[in-house]
């Protein structure tokens, strides 16, 4: 039964370790500048966890293994060295991997929250309502117009509440359904939601956040390679959350400038 | 504390006449017991029927269920389960899971059984109190389970039940009108019934240990209730009033989690000056020490079986896994931000959350080496309650690693609400506490029941439930690695639907996990009745439990009041007679601790 047990740890073991090691599944590649930070921290994680993983399920195959009942045949035995070893060696070894972990995680996270935003980045606006997302440019005056809920209208289109007929700065906003960014250029989003929780999920960008309503939460990247991304709600926020979702359209700084001229036509 | 138990308490009650005081409104903690069990078996096997529907609508989404639509004509007309009801199904998945089950079972059930057995009680400090808290539970079970009956059905929010999604009443969505009032009242009915039951297991392991019972002496398993019942005393506290406020919000009109100036179903709602966060805050202030209140009763489990089966004590005596359990009930209290990491609250304190969450592996890290350096060297029985000991310190390792991963705000910028955190939450906290409470059946059902369960049928059980958890929730990592969205009805996103077929692999492997434990609902109702019949310590082992009947007397011992003169895990101990001595031995053997 223990070299049963044994055998089938080890195959559960090797099996899941193998996917891992292979990739099979894997995240996409990255295309932020803070993102190398987020897929090393992740590398360095899953190698030393990867191992702890491995070592410690072997091990436990290999005790069952090998300390099945003899019916007394054999003599019980010790664990040599008794617990204290035991317990050093988890307290430094956790320890140590613990601190590097915080330190050089600290690091990474620092590079996208307590950085403060570039201040000639691209600021765009965005609104989470259930179930879609919309995004406001400031248009040529580069001012946005003010936001007031009561004017709140989605028959209308009037997604953020803009009042054009009283605001001068909202009339030449410009509200669209997807995002479209130019490539190596630093972008602030400014997110508030309209209901309920929601949160904006790029993959390739390695950026998730939350958006909460009655607070604005900026968020601030730059995205190094051009192309078109999949936006996605991660925070439940209603029936049709599964289906909410808005492309990142990363182009060119003159298809940008380009496609800016078109729309606030 | 010798004083306790130099006088043993004369029982409160004498022993019941009738059906009813026997066996409803009982107050022997042992009825209360099988009661908290009984109600955990019902809660499992509804949650798992929910999962499978839900495992099933993600593998095959156009899939017609026979009957569902009997059940529910709106959420699954045709059988064919909506957007919606998924999410019912999931949220009810989640909360009757979480509380009825993990909370239940390994802690209110078998702790109400065996804390006051195993600390030579006749019974619990309160049994008044005790009978109200099984009834409180009973009563927030219905409460809940009503929801699939009101015409809206379940609500949808998850178990944690997020603000405002949760607070604004129908408007949100199907589900969030009475659906989720009946959820805010059952799971405020349910802190009830476990902040009385908690104040009885502190007060009971304090004042009732028998003479000689020092608190060194007392096994691991009333350890772990003993710590549980002080943080569920404190987790539970916080839960009640934040359920409160959430139904005032609800129905009152308050604005306790609603801010101004939100417009959902196009209207502008009539609330101002809430927080969203600040539920946040209460509810995982609660849920983060919930974790563990499932979790320290399987891991005093485990460490209180695991001796007997090894016939060797535990590596280290009891001292070194005792002051794990104390470290993770303290820790547990620091560490609920981490759910919070991306959810808007100041970046600066997710660092501060983030390490002594990664602390907290510490102690878990030296219990599990523990266990495995006190399997080195023994000689392992090979029973049922054994093999799940030696599966739940696998699924314990599988589920604790990548606690690693999502420990830190850098990366949970990518793992965060993917199927990375399902896989983690579920191996750590559901398989392993569903591993201890299946070694504690098999182990303790034959003094429960005085009947001994089918070996052949439990090893079936395990090897079939091991592999299957495993084929579940290990494919769960790769999905979040891949980026897969948890609490999704559907994957419709171009990245997503090539990992359908993984989901589909995961579908079979439930399927097949779920269908396994037909063999354990079958071996449990077989030898409850016509199971051999169970001698007073088939396990040789060594704690109070097994120093009376089987199942126990009315007062549990018969009239006699025990004196322990020995720790509980004293097995093949130097110079002493045979492998193992009793607590209440008065041999002189050397005590080690």
């Amino acid at each position: 039964m223990g070299k049963f047990f044994a055998v089938v740890l080890v195959i559960i073991t090797l099996v899941s370790a193998y996917f891992v090691v292979a990739h099979t599944w894997w995240m996409p590649v990255d295309i932020s500048v803070h993102g190398p930070g987020v897929d090393h921290q992740l590398d360095e994680t899953m190698l030393g966890s990867g191992i702890l993983f491995v070592l410690s399920q072997l091990v436990l195959a290999a005790f069952v293994f090998m300390f099945g009942d003899s019916k007394g045949a054999r003599k019980m035995k010790k664990f040599p060295g008794g617990a204290t070893p035991l317990v050093i060696a988890a307290i430094v070894l956790v320890g140590i991997e613990i601190l590097t972990l915080s330190f050089v995680g600290s690091k990474v996270w620092a590079a996208i929250y307590f950085t403060p935003p570039d201040p000639n980045s691209l600021t765009v606006d965005v609104q989470a309502e259930q179930f879609a997302f919309y995004f406001r440019y400031a248009g040529p005056d580069g001012k946005f117009g003010e936001l007031h809920p009561d004017k709140i209208d989605d028959g209308s289109g009037n997604y953020f509440g803009l009042d054009p007929a009283n605001d001068l700065a909202a009339r030449d906003d410009i509200v669209v359904g997807s995002l479209t960014i130019p490539v190596n250029k630093p972008i602030l989003l400014t997110l508030h939601a309209k209901d309920v929780g929601h949160s904006f999920f790029v993959r390739e960008l390695r950026i998730q956040q939350d958006f909460v309503p009655g607070l604005v939460i900026p968020i601030h990247f730059t995205a190094t390679q051009t192309g078109k991304f999949e936006l996605v709600c991660t925070q439940l926020c209603g029936l049709g959350h599964y289906n909410m979702k808005a492309y990142v359209e990363v182009v060119s700084q003159d298809d940008f400038d380009k496609w800016l001229k078109t729309q606030s036509q | 504390m010798d004083q306790a138990s130099a006088q043993p308490v004369a029982h409160h009650h004498a022993p019941p006449q009738g059906f009813i005081r026997k066996y409803v409104f009982s107050l022997d903690h042992k009825v209360i017991g099988l009661q908290y069990y009984g109600l955990a078996l019902v809660a499992v096997v509804t949650g798992m029927v929910l999962s499978w529907l839900m495992r099933i609508h993600l593998g095959w989404g156009a899939a017609a269920i026979p009957l569902l639509d009997k059940l529910s004509p709106n959420g699954a007309p045709g059988g064919v389960i909506t957007p919606e009801y998924y999410l019912s199904l999931m949220t009810m998945h989640g909360t009757i899971m979480v509380f009825f089950v993990l909370t239940n079972a390994p802690f209110a059930g078998f702790g109400n059984y065996f804390l006051p057995i195993q600390i030579g009680a006749e019974d619990m400090a309160f049994p008044r109190f005790n009978m109200m808290s099984f009834w409180t539970t009973f009563a927030a079970f219905l409460v809940l389970i009503m929801a699939f009956f009101v015409t809206d059905g379940p609500p949808i929010s998850g178990w944690t039940a997020y603000a405002p999604l949760t607070a604004v009443g129908k408007d949100s969505g199907p589900g969030e009108g009475m659906g989720q009032n009946l959820w805010a009242i059952s799971i405020a009915l349910f802190c009830i019934g476990q902040l009385l039951g908690s104040l009885n297991f502190i007060a009971t392991t304090l004042d009732l240990r028998t003479k000689g019972m020092t608190l060194a002496r007392m096994p691991l398993s009333t350890w772990a209730w003993f710590i549980t019942a002080c943080i569920g005393l404190l987790a539970f506290a916080v839960l009640f009033p934040a359920c409160i406020l959430l139904i005032l919000d609800r129905i009152a009109g308050t604005s306790f989690f609603v801010p101004a100036g939100l417009v959902i179903s196009d209207k502008l709602q009539p609330h101002s000056g809430g927080s969203p966060l600040l539920w946040q805050h209460l509810f995982w202030f609660f849920g983060h020490p919930e974790v563990y209140i499932a979790i320290l009763p399987a891991i005093g489990i485990i460490s209180h079986i695991l001796p007997t089966f090894t016939r060797k004590p535990l590596l280290g005596g009891m001292r070194v896994v005792t002051g794990c359990m104390i470290a993770i009930g303290f820790l547990s209290y620091m560490v609920w931000g981490h759910h919070m990491f991306l959810s808007g609250m100041n970046p600066f304190s997710a660092l501060l959350f983030s390490v002594p969450t990664l602390i907290i592996t510490i102690p878990a890290t030296i219990a599990t080496l523990v266990w495995l350096g006190s399997i080195y060297g023994a000689n392992i029985r090979f029973t049922t309650p054994a093999l799940f000991c030696l599966g739940f310190i696998s699924v314990f390792i599988s589920g604790g690693i990548s606690g690693f991963f999502l420990a830190q705000p850098s990366i949970d910028t990518y793992l965060h609400a993917t199927y990375f955190v399902v896989a983690h939450f579920h191996f750590v906290m559901g398989v392993a506490a569903i591993f201890a409470i299946f070694a504690g059946t098999y182990f303790w059902g034959p003094k429960m029941w005085g009947r001994m369960m089918n070996e052949t049928l439990g090893k079936w059980h395990f090897w079939l439930t091991f592999i299957g958890v495993y084929g579940v929730f290990m494919p769960m990592h790769y999905l979040g690695l891949a980026g897969n969205v948890r609490r999704y009805s559907a994957f419709t996103d171009d990245f997503l639907i090539p990992l359908i077929p993984v989901h589909k692999f995961i579908t079979y492997s439930a399927l097949i996990t779920g269908a396994a434990q037909l063999i354990f609902l079958y071996n449990l109702i077989h030898s409850r009745f016509w199971g051999p019949k169970a001698a007073d310590n088939p396990w040789e082992a060594t704690s109070l439990e097994w120093d009376t009947t089987s199942p126990p007397p009315f007062d549990n011992f018969g009239g006699r009041h025990l004196t322990v003169y020995h720790g509980p895990y004293e097995y093949n101990v130097e110079g002493s007679r045979g492998d193992y001595v009793m607590q209440t031995s008065s041999e002189a053997a050397v005590e080690k601790t």
